[in-house]
């Protein structure tokens, strides 16, 4: 594959087969098509425990054409740990049948409960190792496959079925967890974010990530249906809408000799040099059963305006390290 | 121990504590991967092996996880694609691995690990019982306990055979007593590097037909095949019956796969150690450093005539059952020592074993279950001595059948 276009990858056959028993609208199909796409030859897939790997793997079917191995719900990057250490080591002796390929990629997939929660010590420990391999984190922001309850993903004031909206505590009392910001501050080498409506983007962001020696990280929104409480075919508007209101802006770090450069991908630098056309939070948050509580039976304004406020906070840091 | 000088003479005594005896062994296997965190009293094995590594003596991989949790995950992962993979652990540290270890017997995976035995917490305490791996016996690890230093390292070379038989494909774990033969240092016999490297050989693979046709069980580009896979109502129970099947034919692969061993350095264990046991009317069974005390006991016993002897249980699962059954034949009492308590439970695992093996057999010896050495304390002569003493006085003994008694504790 000698360009990254989608024209050219259309040709490359899919690695993840249709027929899966993911949801109708389900985004995580969608970045996983899209992550797959980008990969550059032999690769490894892990995967953690979750919606991805219990519908796309039920014994004896599997959609994945590639080698791929579950083990648990927390250890993800632990065994891409081992499965880039055993790689290393038979490619030094030139032993065995995976010693003749020149690379072989290891990409992690994982949930934000498998990632923000029970699985944050694994994936700091590798990061720290210097593992060489890629982990993708799809967050839908609750723990979906087990019937969508609140995890450290959740934003704030979103209904889960562990943070319902009450008459007196309306969703998730508290605020989603920074992880980008944490998983940064491992000073490794590449960080992106990634949303399914710029699918060009999530392809060179994935082969940057896999093509940089080191371990590397993708953060992907993932809007779901059944937890987020949307009509299927309402997906990619949504996920584009997450960017659009810069709760969820798309952007690279880069270090490189220590020095860690932050920068916005078009979709987001496009809002940051033209504020006016920034959506607001509401145009994202109505169109959401987990949030229909702060619009019914009347709106709930001092909530619209302490999200508002936390998103244009945050938006304001992010820009001040892109340097805008 | 030896036929004859020559094969002496091809081995090199090194002093050796029970840790450096599993690292020195593993040293020379040069597995692939090894993951480990530090854990008293396992962590010399950790150190000595980062020696190697430091050094250039290995060129294995060393991942220096950030978790126990994590080391056994980082071996499914590494086995998973084809490399020979090592761990060691004691107590927390195999409780924290607890998820993982039947993951990885379920996945097949012939991983290697060392169990310093230590209690476990709580209260914390970092001294040698068994309630550790005790716990983990129905894990699907095949289990071997070892006596002494000399079995330490011979057990971490016949292993890698055992575990990678076609017809086994499972994890094992070399359980030694922590401090007692952790940090003991003791003469050990070793091989050079070349004889171990030639009885290991190179990893062995079943075959399995993936989606894209017949091959090994390993992730591989060339013909992807999906490990881990969700298996619900339809497969489950099958491919865990299978998994027992192969646990229990795995005593024919560590019996043979000791003889070939044997063939090489003189050494022999067996499944089931029997000492005296010929005409022995009282024995005991137990497991570990505890049986070199006990056969010091039975020597000084016989010395005065008194017909007593042991049975050492090295491999505990998958249970020995019928050598064990054969060992105790002609006994009329048995005492279980063990340092484990099965809480609420009839006794501790290994009374609870030999109990039901012996239910389906007509002759049946009266059996007295002892608990001894927890969290450390020193099981002396004198307390194995006693208990001999107890046990032959058959007459006394009906009050005691069915009630667990404990060994040195205070009142």
């Amino acid at each position: 594959m000698s360009e990254l276009t989608l024209k050219n990858l259309s040709k490359k056959p899919d690695l993840i087969c249709p027929g899966a028993r993911l949801c109708s609208g389900c985004d995580e199909t969608i970045i996983v098509r899209l992550v797959l796409k980008a990969t550059r030859g032999p690769t490894i897939v892990t995967n953690a425990t979750g919606c991805l790997e219990v519908a796309t793997t039920s014994f004896p079917y599997t959609a994945w054409d590639l080698p791929w191995i579950h083990s648990a719900f927390e250890n993800t990057a632990a065994t891409a740990s081992g499965i880039e250490a055993a790689i290393k080591a038979m490619k030094k002796r030139k032993e065995g049948p995976l010693s003749n390929f020149e690379n072989i990629d290891v990409l992690a997939f994982a949930g934000d409960g498998g990632t923000y929660d029970i699985g944050f010590q694994a994936l700091s420990g590798a990061i720290e190792r210097g593992h060489d391999f890629t982990y993708i984190l799809l967050d839908n922001e609750a723990y979906m496959n087990t019937g969508i309850q609140r995890s450290g993903a959740t934003p704030f004031s979103a209904s889960t079925t562990t943070s319902p909206a009450g008459k007196i505590f309306l969703g998730k009392t508290e605020n989603k967890k920074p992880l980008d910001e944490i998983i940064i501050a491992h000073a490794l080498p590449y960080f992106a974010t990634i949303n399914a409506a710029w699918p060009l983007d999530v392809i060179k962001k994935t082969r940057k990530g896999i093509d940089i020696n080191g371990p590397t990280f993708l953060h992907a929104i993932v809007p779901c249906s059944r937890g987020w409480r949307f009509p299927p075919e309402k997906t990619i508007e949504i996920s584009r809408l997450a960017v659009q209101t810069c709760i969820f802006p798309l952007y690279e770090v880069n270090n490189y000799k220590g020095k860690t450069t932050y920068e916005l991908s078009s979709p987001s630098l496009s809002i940051a040099k033209r504020p006016e056309t920034k959506k607001t939070v509401e145009e994202y948050l109505k169109q959401q059963g987990r949030f229909s509580h702060l619009f019914k039976p009347e709106i709930n304004k001092e909530y619209l305006k302490q999200i508002q406020e936390t998103v244009d906070l945050k938006w304001s840091i992010l820009l001040d390290k892109c340097g805008i | 121990m030896y036929r004859d000088d020559s094969e002496k003479m091809n081995q090199k005594l090194l002093g050796l504590n029970g840790d450096e005896a599993a690292a020195y062994a593993i040293k020379q296997v040069n597995p692939e991967v090894v993951a480990a965190y530090p854990i008293t009293p396992q962590t010399i094995i950790v150190e000595r092996f980062s020696e190697y590594v430091a050094n250039g003596l290995v060129d294995s991989e060393f991942v220096a996880v950030e978790s126990e949790h994590s080391a056994l995950s980082a071996c499914v992962g590494a086995s998973a694609t084809g490399a020979r993979a090592y761990t060691a652990t004691a107590a927390n540290g195999l409780a924290l691995m607890w998820e993982i270890l039947y993951i990885a017997s379920g996945m097949r995976q012939p991983i290697i690990m060392s169990i310093a035995n230590r209690a476990l917490s709580g209260p914390l305490n970092i001294h040698n019982d068994h309630s550790d791996s005790m716990g983990a016996r129905d894990s699907g690890w095949i289990q071997i306990y070892c006596e002494n230093c000399q079995e330490v390292y011979d057990s971490h070379i016949t292993a890698w055979r055992i575990a990678e038989n076609i017809n086994v494909q499972l994890p094992i774990m070399i359980c030694f007593d922590g401090f007692t033969i952790s940090h003991t240092m003791e003469n050990v016999f070793t091989l050079n590097d070349e004889i171990v490297q030639n009885f290991i050989g190179k990893r062995v693979f079943p075959k399995i037909t993936g989606h894209l046709g017949e091959t090994d069980l390993r992730l591989n580009p060339t013909c992807p095949i999906t490990m881990g896979a969700m298996d619900l109502q339809d497969y489950y129970f099958e491919h865990k019956v299978q998994q027992h099947e192969a646990l229990l034919n795995s005593l024919e692969v560590i019996e043979s796969v000791e003889n070939e061993f044997s063939e090489i350095t003189g050494r022999e264990y067996g499944l089931i150690q029997s000492y005296m046991m010929e005409d022995a009317d009282v024995a005991l069974i137990g497991m570990g450093s505890v049986m070199g005390t006990t056969k010091y006991v039975v020597d000084q016993l016989r010395s005065n005539g008194i017909k007593v002897g042991l049975i050492k249980i090295r491999c505990y699962r998958p249970f020995p059952k019928e050598k064990l059954v054969k060992a105790i034949s002609n006994c009329k009492v048995i005492g279980i020592i063990e340092k484990s308590l099965s809480f609420g439970s009839v006794g501790s695992p290994l009374y609870q074993d030999i109990k039901t093996v012996l239910y389906d057999y007509e002759k049946k010896p009266l059996i007295i279950g002892y608990v001894h050495g927890l969290g450390g304390r020193d099981t002396s002569p004198e307390n194995l001595k006693q208990i001999f003493q107890d046990l032959l006085k058959i007459d006394n003994l009906t009050k005691k059948i069915g009630n667990q008694q404990y060994i040195g504790l205070r009142e």
